[in-house]
């Protein structure tokens, strides 16, 4: 808990990633409250409101159906962070188990593991998901499946590396030792000291899967019409880009500030995590 | 009958050059043999790099050994699996040197103590506060500090966090590797007197690896001097003080800093004594470093420093063999 309470100051000395932490704070809060919040139903056409700029009635404008541009980018703010979240943490799962098992068996197990790792970091990782998507049904669920199967490989190699010195400690050997079987050292008494990098590289994957799946839903082949996302939202605003600016400027910045919140929030726990630093402090 | 026996171990590792060829081994551990009894305690001594720690990995069977065997109970350790290495696991246990790494920086006090209590199933859940509170008391420790993590605490207090999670397996024999030299000299002192107190009452016997002579030499019963993976000098504590036979013992002792007496007064410490003053008090010259151990010398592993080298030393590897009550690998005492 001390340790917690350590890292909370240090990542506070940060200004730029509390401005980051705080504004995702916002928009969990908005995505969660979406029901309430939105003045409109994010699908209800409105034929004689089509392509209205922002006013009174709709602070963000309308789209070509006539639809509300805020409620559906308020509901649209679901679809990021879901995405966000369940990907990235299958990717962390995935990431987790193959370089836990590389770094701890070593040997033939972690050359194995490593060239698999390097196969699928060869793939250009995008087209690979446009390829899947393209077989499969396009919905939010196989983003988030694809995303997190392709974006694994940073956390497995992560882990690895600390698994590849966190076996030579002494902690690690004492606990062998005394009789701790292997799935009592890995879970126990290594992964939770090899965990911090995965957290920073899974803020940084956040702000990834996000602009991901904007990019899918921007070429059609992420979430459907009618269902809003910022992608979606874009493609409109393409389609009337000269007409109609708030189509496209509003969710592209809602895009900018939540990926940039995040790459703000991973930097300042990369520094907080350092563990090199810790001992000064604690 | 002896409880730990290592018969004629050897642990060479593979030094690889590019495209893991093996180019050379290098001889951490080559041919070793002693025997540690019950309640005793056995001093391995020698300088870094000696093979050491590579002992005492091999005889909590944490790395497998190149060849020879390790008898513990008179069963080879490298053979157990399932319920008699857990057996194992728990009649032995190991301190390290460096109380800062030796204890998980995520951990609480009570949950590295208890662990091996949960592992062997030794206390019940309920019991398990008192347990810990207990093993604390035995090595000085206040029990109020079971919800704390090791940064909280001094390179002594780790220490003694260490030798508790050991003693709570109520283990046959303690492996020490050098639990004393990252601590400051009074601190040390007082890890002593606690290891020596802990041998009184319950009968421990420790293989205690150290690369200082004179810290342990109350604490010990039997001391060999280890140099490049072999023995060079094994003998009974006392006659090893009173006489070091083998150049490099000799070597070892005068080459370690002298305090005046007097001026050192450390309350109950080992190092005030007379007898600690090496017998042959003129400071050997000392020649050159360790060789490294790819490359060992030829003959006697020790004769580019020896100061009393002869014709045979470089050319003929001496034997360790009886003379004068002890064994020595020494031209010098035994003919060649």
């Amino acid at each position: 808990m001390r340790l917690l309470g350590v890292i909370a100051k240090r990542f506070s000395r940060n200004r730029l990633s509390v401005i980051g932490a705080a504004t995702v704070l916002c928009l969990i809060t908005i995505s969660l409250l979406a029901p309430f919040i939105a003045p409109y139903d994010p699908t209800t056409i409105d034929v004689h409101n089509v392509l209205s700029p922002p006013d009174k009635s709709h602070p963000l404008g309308t789209d070509e159906l006539g639809r509300d541009v805020l409620s559906r980018m308020i509901w649209g703010s679901r679809v990021s962070l879901k995405v966000g979240f369940v990907a990235v943490g299958i990717a962390i799962l995935i990431g987790i188990i193959i370089g836990a098992m590389a770094g701890f068996y070593g040997g033939k197990a972690d050359a194995v593991l490593m060239r698999f790792v390097d196969i699928m970091l060869a793939f250009p990782t995008f087209f690979l998901i446009l390829a899947v998507i393209a077989i499969l049904e396009p919905s939010i669920f196989t983003i988030m499946m694809v995303i997190g199967i392709t974006g694994w490989m940073d956390v497995a190699r992560l882990v690895r590396a600390e698994f590849l010195t966190l076996k030579e400690r002494d902690f690690v050997t004492a606990a062998r030792a005394l009789g701790a079987n292997d799935l009592r050292l890995i879970f126990r008494h290594m992964l939770p000291n090899a965990l911090s990098p995965v957290f920073v590289a899974a803020t940084f994957g956040i702000a990834g899967a996000i602009l991901t799946e904007s990019g899918l839903s921007f070429l059609g082949l992420g979430v459907q019409p009618p269902n809003p996302s910022w992608g979606n939202i874009l493609t409109s605003g393409k389609d009337n880009i000269e007409v109609a600016w708030w189509l496209s400027v509003y969710p592209g910045l809602a895009i900018l500030i939540t990926v940039l919140s995040y790459n703000l929030i991973g930097e300042g726990l990369r520094d907080a995590l350092d563990p090199r630093l810790w001992d000064m402090e604690i | 009958m002896a409880l730990l026996k290592v018969q004629s171990l050897k642990k060479h590792f593979p030094v690889k050059k590019a495209f893991g060829e093996t180019a050379q081994w290098l001889k951490a551990v080559d041919g070793i043999d002693f025997s540690v009894d019950e309640n005793k305690v056995f001093v391995l001594v020698g300088e870094s790099g000696c093979g050491k720690s590579t002992v005492a990995r091999l005889v909590l069977r944490l790395i497998t050994p190149t060849s020879g065997r390790v008898l513990f109970d008179g069963k080879d350790i490298f053979g157990l699996d399932g319920d008699s290495l857990k057996a194992f696991r728990k009649s032995v246990q190991i301190v390290f040197q460096d109380p800062f790494a030796s204890l998980n920086p995520r951990k609480t006090v009570f949950d590295t103590i208890s662990e091996p209590l949960k592992i062997h199933r030794i206390t019940e859940k309920k019991n398990m506060k008192d347990a810990c509170a207990e093993l604390l008391k035995k090595v000085g420790l206040g029990t109020d500090i079971m919800n704390r993590y090791p940064h909280e605490f001094s390179g002594g207090q780790r220490q003694r966090i260490c030798i508790a999670r050991a003693l709570a397996v109520n283990p046959k024999i303690i492996v020490a590797d050098e639990p004393l030299s990252a601590l400051d000299v009074s601190i040390q002192a007082q890890i002593i007197n606690l290891l020596q107190d802990l041998r009184k009452e319950t009968k421990i016997a420790f293989l205690f690896i150290s690369h200082d002579l004179k810290v342990v030499h109350y604490f010990s019963d039997t001391v060999a001097v280890m140099y490049l993976g072999k023995i060079l000098e094994h003998a009974k504590t006392e006659d090893l003080f009173m006489e070091p036979l083998h150049p490099y013992t000799i070597l070892l002792l005068s080459s370690a800093p002298k305090v005046k007496t007097e001026a050192f007064s450390v309350q109950r410490s080992a190092f005030s004594d007379k007898k600690l003053q090496t017998p042959n008090s003129e400071r050997q010259p000392d020649i050159g470093e360790v060789p490294s151990p790819i490359h060992i010398p030829s003959g006697c592993p020790f004769h580019p420093r020896c100061p009393k080298r002869f014709e045979p030393c470089d050319k003929i590897i001496p034997e360790l063999k009886e003379a004068k009550g002890r064994l020595i690998s020494c031209h010098l005492w035994n003919p060649y």
